[in-house]
């Protein structure tokens, strides 16, 4: 046995069942599986720009004959859903597996939902592994399940069992035959035409699907009688820690749903109930049942992840007792890292007054105090076409509008986005944080930084380039480093308020290298608080005296603060 | 039942590490465990909990307030915010360490008052991990002398945590890593006792 994530576990999973070729876009909580993937031997795997092309890359290789795993978080699936909604007409090749890593309280995404929703909607095959064990079986079923009903197959995993590690009993390698491929224009073309008997077919599979799952040992009855609970993934765990001696129907096939297992499972207790997170998805499936589903006597919540407490006391027990927490303790945050290259942007547009349409990624940290820099965070892409969107609502508004967003989004999505706005003569200020990575998903690989998941050479794609490419002129590379250079910048591209203005700041991620260089120390603070606001965790207050000082192990001597002072109180230490 | 532990600090001070080695040394010990880390914005900094349990059997891989048999905090601040994960009876032990917030040392939130003096109130060992790792030979080893003061409070004999330790740490610093271990574990049995 062996400790592994969930998310390795899928890898291995996919590996064993003979699985070729990966891809993926990197997202928490699934981005380990496809690295974990691509460290095997015989299989090849890659970082797409987006989870679409992901999909699509995946769907041709699958197409073509090969087995391919793609992994996402849940909403790379709003992106990938394209072509994951006709991938289910058209089937597969060889088996096709996506994993869905979803995100129930939001640790590191920007909503929660549900992408069981997704599974039906599409009418694609979903497992629901409730420990890295079952993620590795799953894994493997899933390559088996979609080869045999010609679909691809989703794996919906949570935080909790991607990045839970359990122990594991992994297996050989089996490996797949490439099927031969054969041009089938009726299978892969999909015009209304061959589209039309596709969606038969499809229908005729749901039926196949429906029967299939109904026998399938991924679905586990415990116990009988008493209180019954439906559920599945990581409240499965929590379900079997808080009520012990409740009957559980686990559902390892959450789409589709079941039937007959559930409508037994519900004859064989006395009250049904229902546990999920963050969602109504099984409850309304089995309501849709015509089985009467109970309510708690304490409502669960309806946001954020369960726990085994919540599920305890929704049932009437009362809490653990505890100690308090003393009240106001200070939060901790997470913040842009000591010597962030980018962090002086943010401080330059608060002092524009600029909107800020911001994006994914670090950069969504110049939100937070002291820095408070951002008007807007929606998803990938989306600072450079909601800015257009600004642009056009405002006019020549008081305050410039600026987008900011990082080479790694840019490349995802925001370069439609920028043609777009090129193509109708959009104006407004675009500010691309080229930190040379996609950093806050663990520093992978992207075309701007020409690094592949496997290690293969390519290129640094011309980041310029393609923006000149789009008829932009005003194009600038600028160091951000350089308070002087950032000022004059963005003073320039927000007055010419007629022109949209491109402007790339350029330095890598201070994770990449982690070079020093001597620290910066404060001598002759004034305390007037500076230096402070730019929001670096290596500066700080005295306490008493108010005075400012440079904490020398975290300080990466980058000398961004020293450009501020204007008493000269900030010196590195030589 | 599961004996649940919940280690608590500050992104980068190496806290998943030592639950690695914690569920390593569990498992091998005949036990069934879970390990469960969040990852991406708790990092940068921000606070972060790793949930470990083990035992007979394993359900849930997270630890609700009032649950935990043992918290281990690798920062003083982050002991007094996760000291209601705690259940009655169960043992906090704190790094002796204060990593100031960010809103601290920008001067927009108050330090804790004596927050020593708290925790030693609630029953805290306060461990001198820092100067235990420095004295060991590392100051990165310090969350090897916490856990080393964990492991004093756990039923696994020393050598099977010391089988484990050298796998999980740079091969130059296994030897300051094991003597951080021992001097953490020989510190909080004595208190212990």
């Amino acid at each position: 046995m062996e400790l592994l994530s969930g998310n390795e576990a899928i890898a291995q999973g996919a590996w064993e069942a003979g699985c070729i070729i990966g891809a993926a876009y990197p997202g928490t909580p699934s981005t380990e599986t496809m690295e974990a993937f691509a460290a095997k031997e015989g299989v090849y795997a890659e970082w797409c720009t987006n989870e679409k092309v992901a999909l699509e890359v995946a769907l041709g290789a699958s197409a073509a004959g090969a087995r391919t795993l793609v992994t996402m978080k849940h909403v790379g699936v709003n992106v990938a859903a394209d072509p994951l909604f006709t991938a289910a007409y058209t089937g597969v090749g060889g088996g096709m597996v996506v994993l869905a890593a979803d995100d129930p309280g939001m640790y590191s995404s920007q909503n929660e939902q549900d992408s069981h929703y997704y599974a039906c909607a599409a009418h694609v095959p979903m497992l629901d592994p409730a420990d890295s064990q079952e993620a590795l079986d799953m894994a493997k079923a899933a390559f088996e399940l979609s080869e045999r009903f010609d679909v691809p197959v989703m794996l919906r995993s949570t935080v909790r069992i991607s990045h839970t590690r359990a122990p594991v009993q992994t297996g050989a390698r089996h490996e797949a035959p490439q099927r031969p491929y054969e041009s089938d224009p009726s299978k892969w073309v999909m015009m209304p035409a061959f589209a039309r008997p596709r969606r038969i077919a499809q229908l005729e599979r749901i039926r196949a699907l429906e029967e299939w799952a109904d026998g399938s040992e991924l679905n586990e009855q415990h116990g009988c009688g008493g209180r019954g609970i439906i559920c599945a993934g990581a409240a499965y765990q929590h379900v079997r820690e808080a009520l012990p001696d409740a009957a559980v129907l686990k559902l390892g096939v959450t789409w589709p749903l079941p039937a007959e297992t559930v409508r037994r499972f519900a004859a064989s207790v006395d009250e049904v109930y229902v546990i999920e997170e963050a969602s109504t998805y099984l409850t309304d499936a089995v309501r849709a049942l015509g089985i009467a589903v109970s309510s708690t006597p304490v409502p669960l919540p309806r946001a954020g992840e369960l726990t085994p407490a919540l599920i305890s006391r929704a049932f009437g027990a009362a809490s653990a007792p505890h100690a308090d927490a003393p009240e106001g303790l200070p939060a901790r945050p997470p913040a842009l890292c000591p010597g962030c290259p980018h962090r002086l942007v943010f401080k330059e547009l608060k002092r524009l007054r600029a909107i800020v349409i911001g994006d994914i990624g670090c950069y969504t940290l110049g939100a937070l105090p002291p820095l408070s820099c951002m008007d807007t965070c929606v998803d990938m892409g989306a600072s450079v076409s909601m800015a257009h969107g600004f642009e056009l609502a405002l006019g020549d508004g008081e305050r410039p509008v600026v987008a900011i967003i990082g080479d790694s989004t840019f490349a995802h999505s925001g370069l439609s986005s920028l043609i777009s706005t090129a193509y109708n003569r959009g104006s407004g200020t675009i500010c691309i944080l080229d930190n040379r990575t996609t950093a806050m998903t663990g520093r992978q690989g992207n075309p701007f930084n020409g690094e592949t998941l496997q290690g293969r050479p390519s290129r640094e794609l011309d980041l310029e380039g393609i923006v000149r490419a789009l008829g932009i002129e005003a194009v600038q590379v600028v160091a951000p480093n350089d308070m002087q250079a950032v000022r004059a910048a963005l003073k320039g591209a927000t007055m010419a308020a007629d022109q949209l203005d491109v402007i790339i700041f350029r330095s890598p991620c201070v994770l990449l290298s982690r070079a020093k260089d001597a620290p910066y120390m404060v001598a002759g603070c004034t305390g007037c608080g500076v230096c402070l606001s730019l929001g670096c965790p290596a500066i700080g207050k005295e306490e008493g005296t108010g005075l400012s000082y440079i904490d020398a192990g975290l300080c990466i001597g980058c000398g961004q603060c020293a450009q501020y002072c204007k008493f000269n109180a900030i010196v590195q230490a030589r | 039942m599961s004996t649940k532990v919940l280690l608590c600090g500050v992104g980068g001070q190496g806290t998943i590490l030592a639950a690695h080695v914690l569920a390593q040394t569990a498992m091998e010990c005949g036990q069934k465990v879970k390990v469960s880390e969040i990852h991406g914005m708790a990092q940068r900094g921000g606070a972060v909990t790793t949930d470990v349990a083990f035992g007979e059997a394993v359900e849930s891989m997270v630890c609700d307030a009032g649950a935990a048999d043992v918290v281990v905090s690798f920062e003083l601040i982050e002991a007094m915010r996760n000291l209601p994960m705690l259940k009655e009876g169960g043992r906090l032990i704190a790094s002796d360490e204060i990593i100031k917030p960010a809103s601290v040392l920008t001067g927009r939130a108050p330090m804790p008052a004596d927050a020593r003096g708290w925790l030693i109130e609630r029953g805290a060992l306060l461990v001198p991990a820092h100067a235990t790792a420095v004295e060991a030979g590392n100051a990165k080893a310090s969350n090897m002398a916490m856990l080393g003061a964990l492991s004093a409070l756990l039923p696994f004999e020393a050598a099977a945590w010391e089988r484990i330790v050298p796998d999980f740490v740079p091969a130059p610093t296994v030897e300051a890593n094991l003597a951080a271990f021992r001097a953490g574990r020989a510190f909080a049995a004595e208190k212990v006792m």
